[in-house]
């Protein structure tokens, strides 16, 4: 995780808030009725309506609410129980009618925060509001192409807008911050945030003071980043182009700034000056959003346990240490995996290593450049509980184990199968192992008399002998025992 | 002499219930009316002949086999040109959607296919509904039916000759200022503007959302009723239509007014009243009281208020609702080449008229970063005192009367030039969608030049029954719906006269 320099922390505290538009996955848009699902043809989940053709109206998805109720409540924070749709009005060729609609004046939820684990602890990122608004559509511009085409697949699929107060200090905090917001919103189901694929997308507001200022600096709105990653190294970029610029007597110009993944830069899109009116005004054709307690309550009882809850849990119920909890319910998807094999063989630890250790290593080699997605594991969660069970119960040793794991990535295969076919059970045998052990002792009665004359360290060349010679079936604890028995004489 | 083109809406249904006249002949009489007067009086973009034939012997045959889908089944009637009709040209009489063909149906064209209603055709109108006398159609002309010279009022004009015209039996229109009470009143005909929210908006193209109401034309009261009736009622997919029971607003029709309290408010008997609309309007308002209403007055203090708060208020709404016409996906495309600024600015110069432009450069002014508080938000607040004005009145009141407009039917070009001047000519109709209050225009007699006067009525929400009783009981106990245009008298021609 790479830090500002030095030098600019020195003299100068970065300021950062994030707005983050997280694509909200119900069936169906947010004002009708077409499927609201990625990767379709382009243009074919469109309609009248959200193509804006003369004469439509938009009508509410109720679902799409509930879900903007879930986030709410993950959040903390305040539902008003009357807000209000606003107009949001600007020329594009992907925004069909010409205006957005969105929620300016009165937005559907206030306060609340989001706890994000810092380098001294919990650190409480506040959130100003979440509001509702609808997507406009995606315009592609052919390279070197005469036209530009629209899909408005993407149009009026329901959109979060989750807008934090500038209480991120760091790039990294901020990356932190989004992870967090990220594992909140797939627990509750409701978004599935792939940055990748524009399910959750990221603007930060980044400005410097001088530290112990209590003032804020002018900021620079940084667009266009498309992964964690991209987030981290933006924000860095623009904290050190700040510092340098303030450090020279320059001025901050209060703009809108687009990353260029490629170049590492941030470069100016449009000053303050050139920004847009967007003449909000309130949305004459739908009537104002009530939300009232009753049905607020419906929703809570629908809630899933959040991230925070989780891993409480999991430190207390299955004795796990706080680290090892973090990991496991960073994702639901890993947590739900964790509880799934655990289920198969009750060792919390021992299923815990082996879920931190081996499942996330294949997962993020499967990953690439995204985040790990941990919902096809190419593991079943029984299977890996079968396979600590196995270890647990001497079966095999854990060096076996891992050849066994090996061989159950990408096959729906229970490890005991492998184990019987491989010819694989480990070998207890006190006679058994002790007749190999004498044979190696005596092929190698120099370095015998070299460790009875007090080179101890020859212990783990004697143990790798005996293994190799029983083809590494040897139970390892047992060859332990009797080597150090028969080699004290 | 009677042709069937002439006969009222109750009286057809009455006659194609009983079988005495088949939907095609009176079809066919009001495709011959259309073809004799229209090249005058210019009602139609176009007529939808085919389309009405083929709607036309479907209802025979509904009739034939006693599955009436209701009184509207068989009747002849046409729709304003901003009703979207699927597979039918819509085009708001703009060049920019002169070749717009919607590819879904709106939901009072839908109703009134349900209703076995006939189809005759899309009637012009002030382009996107922004005028008061027809003459900002960007495709033709439409003339008054009582003088050909003069304007037949707008926005809905069209819808006003049609019926005037005796070329449709009924029609429809849309009210946002005015719309369909001031052509009703200048041609003559009853036009009925419901409460806001009481007949769906889902495709009706948007002028300013929040006033924008559809309403029906017709000859006689108990037509309008008829009308209404066929295609008012909750829809969901407009939020803003009210889930209300729809009641039988031909009950009652006809009963006794005795009692009834009639307010009438100083303000709208104020200067820039002509003198005969004025004694017009106080003689059916004696007529009234004869029928046994009590006159009250009342007072409508922001009255004077209305005209400005409507021009920032439905400006800011157009301004908006008029953006998705950029070339992009329908309608006019020009100056692509040049980059997408200058497609939308060449697109949008070429295909909005300019009236139209004038009302989206307001309506963007009031709506801009820091002119917003000072006008729109302030004429919110207006709107919220007009609409109070109302609430109080009626605590004295069962329904208010009033001219519907100062003056009647202008000649072309005398207002046009001076758009302030024009926009006073709905000074006396645009409170009544301010508030959304149900309201109506009817015949209470001519001018000294002939020309039509109108009596506004406006009641309560949702209380157009009352509305349409005090309506029936007038026109009951009076005869200026039966007197036609000139240009009806003409000589008809001659087979339709054989059914009767």
């Amino acid at each position: 995780m790479s830090a500002a320099p030095e030098w600019i922390l020195e003299r100068w505290e970065p300021v950062i808030g994030l707005e983050v538009h997280a694509q909200l996955r119900t069936e169906s848009k947010l004002f009708c009725g077409c499927s609201a699902r990625f990767g379709a043809e382009p243009n074919q989940h469109t309609c009248p309506v959200c193509t804006g053709m003369p004469g439509v109206l938009p009508v509410l998805n109720r679902r799409a609410v509930e879900f903007a109720v879930r986030a709410a409540l993950a959040t903390n924070c305040r539902i008003n129980p009357v807000s209000r749709w606003d107009r949001k009005n600007y020329f594009y060729p992907d925004l069909p009618k010409a205006y957005q609609i969105s929620q300016y004046e009165r937005p559907y939820c206030e306060g609340g925060e989001i706890v994000v684990d810092g380098e001294d602890g919990p650190r409480h990122v506040r959130l100003t509001r979440i509001h509702m608004e609808e997507d406009a559509g995606k315009s592609i511009h052919e390279d070197g192409g005469e036209h530009s085409l629209v899909d408005l697949n993407r149009s009026s699929v329901p959109l979060l807008e989750i807008v934090s107060e500038p209480d991120i200090r760091s790039a990294a905090e901020a990356a932190a911050y989004m992870r967090k917001l990220r594992s909140i919103l797939r627990y509750i189901e409701v978004c599935d945030g792939n940055m990748n694929e524009g399910s959750m997308r990221c603007d930060a507001n980044v400005s410097l003071r001088p530290l112990g200022s209590d003032q804020l600096g002018t900021r620079a709105e940084i667009k266009n980043m498309n992964s964690f990653r991209a987030v981290e190294s933006a924000i860095n970029f623009e904290i050190a182009r700040q510092a340098e610029l303030l450090d020279e007597g320059g001025r901050i110009v209060q703009e809108t700034r687009l990353w260029d993944a490629d170049t590492g830069e941030t470069r100016s899109m449009r000053s303050k000056e050139e920004a847009h009116d967007y003449r909000y005004f309130p949305e004459p054709d739908l009537l104002p959003l009530e939300i009232d307690a009753a049905w607020i309550a419906h929703v809570r009882e629908s809630m899933p346990e959040l991230p925070d809850a989780r891993r409480e849990r999991f430190e207390r119920r299955y004795g796990l240490p706080p680290s090892d909890a973090a990991v496991l319910t960073a994702s639901k998807e890993l947590a739900d995996y964790f509880e799934a094999a655990l289920a198969k063989h009750d060792n919390p630890k021992g299923v815990a290593n082996w879920v931190m250790g081996d499942i996330i290593r294949i997962a993020n080699k499967a990953a690439v450049e995204a985040e790990p997605d941990f919902t096809d594991l190419p593991i079943a969660p029984a299977h890996l509980g079968r396979l600590v069970r196995l270890i647990d119960n001497g079966t095999i040793s854990g060096k076996i184990a891992k050849s066994v794991f090996a061989k159950m990535v990408g096959h729906d295969e229970d490890p005991a199968a492998i184990v019987r076919r491989e010819g694989l059970v480990q070998e207890s045998d006190e006679g058994k192992i002790g007749e190999a052990i004498d044979g190696i002792l005596a092929q190698h009665s120099d370095k015998v008399a070299e460790y009875r004359g007090g080179k101890d360290k020859l212990l783990g060349f004697f143990v790798g002998q005996v293994m190799k010679a029983t083809g590494g079936k040897a139970n390892p604890a047992v060859v332990n025992r009797l080597l150090k028995a028969k080699l004290r004489g | 002499m009677t042709t069937l083109n002439r006969l009222s809406i109750e009286e057809a249904s009455r006659r194609l219930a009983a079988r005495e006249v088949s939907s095609t002949e009176l079809t066919e009489a009001c495709l011959a009316e259309i073809e004799r007067t229209d090249g005058k009086v210019g009602s139609f973009l176009e007529v939808t002949a085919d389309l009405a034939r083929r709607q036309a012997a479907a209802a025979d045959a509904r009739l034939a086999s006693g599955d009436s889908a209701g009184p509207l089944t068989g009747v002849p009637v046409a729709l304003k040109d901003l009703f979207i009709t699927e597979g039918v040209r819509t085009t708001c009489a703009s060049k920019l959607l002169v070749n717009y063909v919607p590819a879904y149906q709106g939901t009072v064209a839908r109703r009134l296919e349900e209703a076995g209603a006939v189809l005759l055709g899309k009637l012009n109108m002030d382009e996107f509904a922004m005028g008061s006398s027809t003459e900002n159609s960007g495709l033709a002309k439409t003339r008054n039916p009582w003088d050909l010279e003069r304007v037949p009022g707008g926005s809905s004009g069209g819808s006003a000759t049609t019926v005037a015209a005796r070329q449709s039996l009924g029609s429809y229109g849309t009210d946002t200022g005015g719309s369909i009470r001031l052509p009703a009143s200048y041609c003559g005909v009853v036009g009925l503007k419901p409460t806001y929210g009481r007949v769906s908006r889902f495709g009706v193209v948007a002028f300013a959302s929040s006033l924008d109401q559809v309403g029906p034309f017709a000859t006689t009261v108990r037509g309008a009723a008829l009308l209404l009736g066929a295609v008012a009622g909750h829809d969901p997919m407009d939020s803003t239509s009210i889930n209300a029971p729809v009641p039988n607003y031909n009950e009652g029709l006809g009963e006794s007014i005795r009692g009834l309290r009639i307010g009438v408010p100083d303000e709208y008997f104020a200067e820039g009243i002509e003198a005969d609309v004025e004694a017009r309007v106080r003689e059916a308002l004696d007529q009234l009281k004869a029928l046994g209403a009590e006159l009250v007055r009342v007072r409508l203090p922001h009255a004077e208020y209305a005209v400005p708060t409507y021009y920032i208020i439905a400006t800011a709404e157009a301004s908006s609702n008029l953006g998705r016409y950029d070339g992009v996906r329908y309608g006019v495309r020009k100056g692509e080449q040049d980059g997408l600024r200058a497609m939308y600015g060449h697109s949008r110069n070429a295909g909005f008229g300019k009236e139209v432009k004038r009302r989206i450069m307001l309506g963007t002014y009031a709506l801009s970063a820091g002119y917003y508080d000072a006008y729109y938000l302030k004429a919110m607040k207006v709107r919220t005192l007009i609409r109070s004005d109302f609430t109080e009145a009626f605590e004295n009141c069962d329904i208010i009367a009033s001219p519907t407009g100062p003056t009647t039917a202008f000649r072309f070009g005398e207002r046009s030039g001076d758009p302030l001047k024009m926009y006073l000519s709905d000074v006396l109709t645009i409170s009544t969608n301010l508030a959304g209050l149900p309201g109506m225009s009817l015949p209470c007699g001519f001018d000294r030049g002939g020309l039509p006067v109108g009596l506004q009525l406006i009641g309560r929400p949702l209380d157009e029954p009352t509305l349409l009783k005090v309506a029936a009981a007038f026109e009951d106990a009076t005869d200026h719906a039966t007197r036609l245009p000139a240009l009806c008298e003409a000589k008809a021609h001659g087979s339709e006269d054989a059914a009767l």
